[in-house]
C-alpha cells in the first residue's frame, strides 16, 4: 500500500530533526496565516492561476529567494563543519549527513535558485523589453513555473520524510547506481531534477518563441537590447542541452527502477558515459546562468553611464560565440579520465577559446563606462564588483582549462573557489542587480539605495574572505567534499577565515531581506510615479510602474536600439503620435497548469517510495488534465477600448 | 616545460604562504614540478589582461562618477580600432597558451612511460570501500594503505577499482587519475627526494570518504628493498577469498600488509566486470554479457 514507506523514514537525528520541523513549522505557518487573513481565494485568484508573467516572474523570483535561504543554511553548515571538524574533534555533522548537505547545496543553487531566479527575470523583462502584452505561451508558461515548484518541494520534502542524495550534485554513477545507493535520495533527486527540468525545457521553447516571434514592429534582431540577446542565446542553450539531462536521468532511473545497465560497471554499462552526457548538459548550464548576466549588465552599464553601450555588434558576436563553444568543452570536467593527450589538448584549448570572446565582452563594459557620467546606484556597484570578481574567476578558469595544471587542481578546493568566483561573482552579482534595476518596475517603487549598498558591501566583502582562502587549501591539496581532516595539514586557519567570510555573506543575505522589508513600508515614499525611475533607454522604462496586466495599450513601433531614449530626445519618434485605443485580447487565467505540477508532484513522490497505485492514478490524472486544457476554446478574453482607455488614465495621473 | 617567467611569482607565493605547506607549489616530483611551472606560467599570462582589466576598472569608476564632471561622450559607442585590439590581444594569449597546452598534454600524459635509464617499478592500485589495496606484483606483496618506492625510480601505477569512483592523487610527486571499476587508467611518476608525501582520493566515493589516505614513503633503493624483504615476512596471503573480505566496505583502516599474493587477482578484479561470476574459472575475458548472472559487486551491498 505504502511502498517503500514507513515511520522511520522521518529523521531522528537531532539536527536533521530540526531541519524537518522547521520545514513543517513554516508551512504550518503560511498555511495558518492564509486562513486567519482569509487570503486563500486571493491566493487561488490572483496568483496560483494567474498566466500574467509579471506575476509568474515574482513568484519565480520569492521561490527562488527562499531556496537561496536553503542553500545558504547549507554552505553554512559546510563551512563551520569545515572550519571545527579536525583532529579529534569531528564536527557537528556525521559523514552522511554532511554528504547530503553538499548534495542538496548545488543541487539547490544551480537548479532551485539560479534557474528560477533566471527565469524570473525573463518573466518580469523580456516581453517588456521587446513591447509584448506577454509571451508566446502563456498557460505553458503557468506550467511550467509550478513543474519548478514542484520539484523544489520534493528537494525540501526529503528533509522530512527520508533522505536525500549524498552522493554530490551530479550524482555520478556507480556511486548512485542501486548497489552503492539504495536508498531513496537518489530517487528524490532524479524525481525532483526531472519534473523541474521539464518546466525549464517548456520555459526554454516558450521565451525562444516569444523573441523570435512577439517583438515590437521595427524591433530587428540588430535593435534588440543586448540582454534580449543573451535571454535568446540562453533560450536556445537550454532547448539543446535540457532534453540531455532529461534523457540521462531517465537512464539512471531506469536503472535503479528496473535493473537495466546503461551505466552500471557490469554487464557493459558504462558510468564513464554518465559522466559525459551529464557535462554535455552541465557545461552548457554554467553559460545558460550567465549569459543572462552578463546582458543586465550590459543594461546597467549603459543606463548607470548614461551613455550608449560600446560596441553593441562586438556584444552580440561574442555573446554567439559563447553560446556556441559552451557546447565544446564538456570534456574539460574530467580530464582525468585518463582519455589521452589529443582529447585533453582539443579540450583544453576549446575552453581557453571561451576566454576570448569574454573578455572583449569586459573590454566593452569597462569602455561603457569610460567616458560616461556615473552615478552611482546600487546595480552600478553590482557590475564594478563583477568586474574584478568575474575577472578573477576567468583567471583561475583559464589556469584549470590546462589539462596537466587541471591533474593537480581537479576535485580541490581551488576548482571550488574558481566556480563560485565566476557563479557568484557573475550569475548571483548580475541577477541581484538585475533585480534591483527593475524593481521599480514590477513594484512601482524602488528599493532603499542604503540598504542595499550596505549589503553590497558586506556581499563584496564576503566573497573574498571566504573564498580566497579556498583557492589556498586548495593548493594546500584540500580535496572537496571532506567533512574531517588532520590538524598537521595546516588548513585549519584558513578554513576559520572561510566560515567567516560565509558570515560576512550572510550578513548581506540579511541586509537585502532588511532592504526589501524596509522598502515595502517605506513604499509610498520610494514609489516610482514617471515610469522611468533611472533615466531609462529600453521599452520598459515607456510605460506606468508596475504596468498594466496587458504591459503596452499600444504596441510601439521601434526605430532604433535603445528606442525609449530615442523616443525622449527625437520628436520625431512614432510614439509621439496620438493614436486611438484599441480592444485588447488577452488570455484567460487557468488553475489547469497548477493541478498538472501537482499531479507530476504525486507522481514523483510515488516512485520515490514505489508506491505504484498512486503513481499510475497521478500519471493518469495528468494526462487527463492535459486532454481538459487541450480541448478547451475559451482560453482568451477581450479588454474593451474604453476599458483600456480608463485603466490608462487613471495610471498615468500622478506621472509627473 | 621549465619556463623562467613565472619564478618571481613562485618566490612571491612561497613567500606569502611560507608558514604552511602548500603542497602543490612545494613539489617534489618531475611530473609535480612541470605542472607547478605550467600553472604559473598560465597565471603569468593571464594577469597580463587581469591587473590592466581589475586597474581599469577602478580608475574609470573613480574618474567618471558623475560628480567629477569629466570628459562625457553619450554617443561614443563604436571604435573600430579599439575593439580590434581587444579582440586581438586575448587571440594572442590565447595561441600561445594553446601551442603550451597542445605540447604539455602529450608530455605530461600520465600514460606516458617517463624516460630513465633506471628499470620502472610497476605497482597497481585498487580502490575499494574505502581504502586502498596496492599490489607489487614483481615484488610479490600488497599493502593497504601505505605505499613505498624509492626516489629517482620511475614508478607505474595501474589503477582500476571496485568501490564508486575515486581519484588517486600524490599530489607532491603527480596529478590524479580515476580509479574506476572494470577499467584501468595509467600513472607515471618519479620522486625526486626521499620523504613522506601524502596520497589520497580526490573524487567522493560516498561515505568513508575521508579515511581514504595514505602516505607514500620515499627512501633509497637500499630502503625499499629492505622494507619488501620485512613486509615478505607477514603471513598472511592476499588470495582471492582473501580479497573477498577485503572487499567489504571499511573506514579508517589502518595499514595492513600481504607477504605473498595471487598474481592474476588484479586482472581477476577488472575482469569480474567483463563477465557473469566466477572470473576465475577460465571463460573467455571478451564474452561481456553471456548470462544474466549477479556479478562480483554485490558483495559491496550496504
Amino acid at each position: 500500500m505504502f511502498g517503500k514507506f514507513s515511520l522511520n523514514a522521518i529523521p531522528h537525528e537531532p539536527i536533521a530533526a530540526g531541519g524537518a520541523a522547521s520545514m513543517v513549522l513554516g508551512a504550518l505557518a503560511v498555511v495558518a496565516a492564509l486562513t486567519f487573513f482569509k487570503k486563500w481565494t486571493w491566493l487561488w485568484k490572483e496568483w496560483i492561476t494567474t498566466v500574467d508573467h509579471k506575476k509568474i516572474g515574482i513568484m519565480y523570483v520569492i521561490v527562488a529567494l527562499i531556496m537561496l535561504l536553503r542553500g545558504f543554511a547549507d554552505a553554512s553548515m559546510m563551512r563551520l563543519q569545515a572550519a571545527i571538524s579536525v583532529g579529534s574533534n569531528h564536527g557537528f555533522l556525521n559523514a552522511d549527513h554532511y554528504n547530503q548537505i553538499f548534495t542538496a547545496h548545488g543541487v539547490i543553487m544551480i537548479f532551485f535558485m539560479a534557474m528560477p531566479l533566471m527565469f524570473g527575470l525573463f518573466n518580469l523583462v523580456v516581453p517588456l523589453q521587446i513591447g509584448a502584452r506577454d509571451v508566446a505561451f502563456p498557460f505553458l508558461n503557468s506550467l511550467s513555473f509550478w513543474l519548478f515548484v514542484m520539484g523544489a518541494m520534493l528537494v525540501n520534502l526529503s528533509l522530512v520524510v527520508g533522505e536525500f542524495a549524498a552522493t554530490g550534485w551530479l550524482a555520478y554513477p556507480p556511486l548512485s547506481e542501486v548497489n552503492y545507493s539504495p536508498g531513496v535520495g537518489v530517487d528524490y533527486y532524479i524525481w525532483a531534477l526531472q519534473i523541474s527540468g521539464i518546466g525549464s525545457l517548456i520555459s526554454g521553447i516558450n521565451f525562444f518563441v516569444t523573441i523570435i516571434k512577439m517583438r515590437a514592429p521595427g524591433m530587428s534582431l540588430m535593435k534588440m537590447p543586448v540582454f534580449i540577446w543573451t535571454s535568446l542565446c540562453t533560450n536556445i542553450l537550454v532547448m539543446m542541452v535540457f532534453p540531455v539531462l532529461t534523457a540521462t536521468l531517465a537512464m539512471l532511473l531506469v536503472d535503479r527502477f528496473f535493473g537495466f545497465h546503461f551505466f552500471t560497471s557490469d554487464l557493459g554499462g558504462n558510468t564513464m558515459m554518465y559522466i559525459n552526457l551529464i557535462w554535455v548538459w552541465g557545461h552548457p548550464e554554467v553559460y545558460i546562468l550567465v549569459l543572462p548576466a552578463f546582458g543586465i549588465f550590459s543594461e546597467i552599464a549603459a543606463a548607470f553611464a548614461q551613455k550608449k553601450l560600446f560596441g553593441y555588434t562586438s556584444m552580440v558576436w561574442a555573446t554567439a560565440a559563447i553560446t556556441l563553444l559552451s557546447m565544446l568543452v564538456w570534456a574539460h570536467h574530467f580530464f582525468t579520465m585518463g582519455a589521452g593527450g589529443n582529447v585533453n589538448a582539443v579540450f583544453g584549448i576549446a575552453t581557453m577559446i571561451i576566454s576570448i570572446p569574454t573578455g572583449v565582452k569586459v573590454f566593452n563594459w569597462l569602455f561603457t563606462l569610460f567616458r560616461g557620467r556615473l552615478i552611482f546606484r546600487t546595480p552600478l556597484l553590482w557590475l564594478i564588483g563583477f568586474l574584478i570578481t568575474f575577472t578573477i574567476g576567468g583567471m583561475t578558469g583559464v589556469m584549470l582549462s590546462v589539462p596537466p595544471s587541471d591533474f593537480q587542481f581537479h576535485n580541490s578546493m581551488f576548482l571550488i573557489a574558481h566556480f563560485h568566483n565566476t557563479i557568484i561573482g557573475g550569475v548571483v552579482f548580475g541577477y541581484f542587480a538585475g533585480i534591483i534595476y527593475w524593481f521599480p518596475k514590477i513594484m512601482g517603487f524602488k528599493l532603499s539605495e542604503f540598504l542595499g549598498k550596505v549589503a553590497f558591501g558586506h556581499w563584496i566583502v564576503g566573497f573574498f574572505v571566504a573564498f580566497t582562502p579556498l583557492y589556498i587549501v586548495g593548493l594546500m591539496g584540500m580535496t572537496r567534499r571532506i567533512s574531517h581532516y588532520e590538524s598537521s595539514t595546516g588548513w585549519q586557519p584558513f578554513l576559520i577565515v572561510s566560515f567567516l567570510g560565509a558570515l560576512i555573506i550572510g550578513g548581506g543575505v540579511a541586509f537585502q531581506l532588511l532592504q526589501i522589508a524596509f522598502s515595502f513600508w517605506k513604499r509610498k515614499a520610494l514609489r516610482d510615479k514617471t515610469g522611468d525611475p533611472w533615466n531609462g533607454r529600453t521599452l520598459e522604462w515607456s510605460i506606468p510602474s508596475p504596468p498594466p496586466f496587458y504591459n503596452f495599450a499600444h504596441i510601439p513601433t521601434v526605430i532604433a536600439r535603445d528606442d525609449f531614449w530615442e523616443q525622449k530626445h527625437n520628436p520625431e519618434h512614432p510614439a509621439h503620435t496620438k493614436k486611438p485605443y484599441e480592444d485588447i485580447h488577452m488570455p484567460r487565467s487557468s488553475g489547469l497548469g497548477f493541478m498538472i505540477a501537482v499531479a507530476a508532484f504525486a507522481l514523483g513522490f510515488a516512485m520515490v517510495w514505489h508506491i505504484i497505485w498512486l503513481a499510475v492514478l497521478s500519471f493518469v490524472a495528468a494526462l487527463v488534465l492535459i486532454f481538459v486544457r487541450s480541448i478547451d476554446e475559451h482560453t482568451e478574453m477581450t479588454i474593451p477600448a474604453s476599458e483600456v482607455e480608463r485603466i490608462e488614465i487613471e495610471l498615468r495621473k500622478d506621472a509627473v | 616545460m621549465r619556463s623562467k617567467l613565472p619564478r618571481w611569482l613562485l618566490l612571491a607565493s612561497i613567500f606569502l604562504l611560507c608558514s604552511c605547506d602548500v603542497v602543490l607549489l612545494n613539489t617534489k616530483g618531475a611530473i609535480a614540478t612541470q605542472q607547478r611551472d605550467l600553472m604559473l606560467t598560465t597565471l603569468g599570462l593571464m594577469l597580463i589582461v587581469v591587473i590592466p582589466v581589475i586597474a581599469f576598472t577602478l580608475i574609470f569608476a573613480f574618474k567618471y562618477r558623475a560628480s567629477q564632471k569629466a570628459k562625457y561622450t553619450p554617443d561614443w559607442d563604436h571604435n573600430t580600432l579599439l575593439e580590434v585590439t581587444w579582440w586581438s590581444i586575448p587571440i594572442v594569449i590565447i595561441v600561445i597558451l594553446a601551442v603550451i597546452t597542445w605540447k604539455s598534454s602529450h608530455e605530461l600524459d600520465p600514460y606516458r612511460p617517463l624516460e630513465s635509464s633506471v628499470k620502472p617499478i610497476e605497482i597497481q592500485v585498487v580502490a575499494l570501500e574505502w581504502k586502498w589495496l596496492f599490489i607489487y606484483p614483481e615484488q610479490g606483496v600488497a599493502v593497504v594503505n601505505h605505499l613505498e618506492f624509492p626516489a629517482h625510480v620511475p614508478i607505474n601505477f595501474k589503477i582500476t577499482g571496485q568501490a564508486p569512483m575515486n581519484s588517486f592523487w600524490i599530489p607532491q610527486l603527480a596529478g590524479q587519475i580515476y580509479a574506476m571499476e572494470g577499467m584501468q587508467t595509467l600513472l607515471s611518476l618519479i620522486a625526486d627526494e626521499p620523504g613522506n608525501y601524502d596520497g589520497m582520493s580526490a573524487n567522493f566515493s560516498g561515505e568513508g570518504f575521508n579515511g581514504m589516505k595514505f602516505v607514500a614513503r620515499v627512501g633509497s633503493a637500499t630502503d625499499f628493498a629492505r622494507w619488501i624483504d620485512s613486509v615478505k615476512t607477514t603471513k598472511d596471503t592476499l588470495t582471492r577469498p582473501r580479497y573477498d573480505l577485503l572487499v567489504k566496505p571499511s573506514e579508517n583502516d589502518s595499514i595492513h600488509t600481504f607477504g605473498a599474493i595471487d598474481s592474476t587477482l588484479f586482472m581477476s578484479i577488472m575482469m569480474s566486470y567483463m563477465m557473469p561470476a566466477n572470473a576465475n574459472d577460465g571463460m573467455p575475458a571478451n564474452c561481456p554479457m553471456r548470462h544474466h548472472a549477479t556479478t562480483q559487486d554485490s558483495s559491496s551491498q550496504h
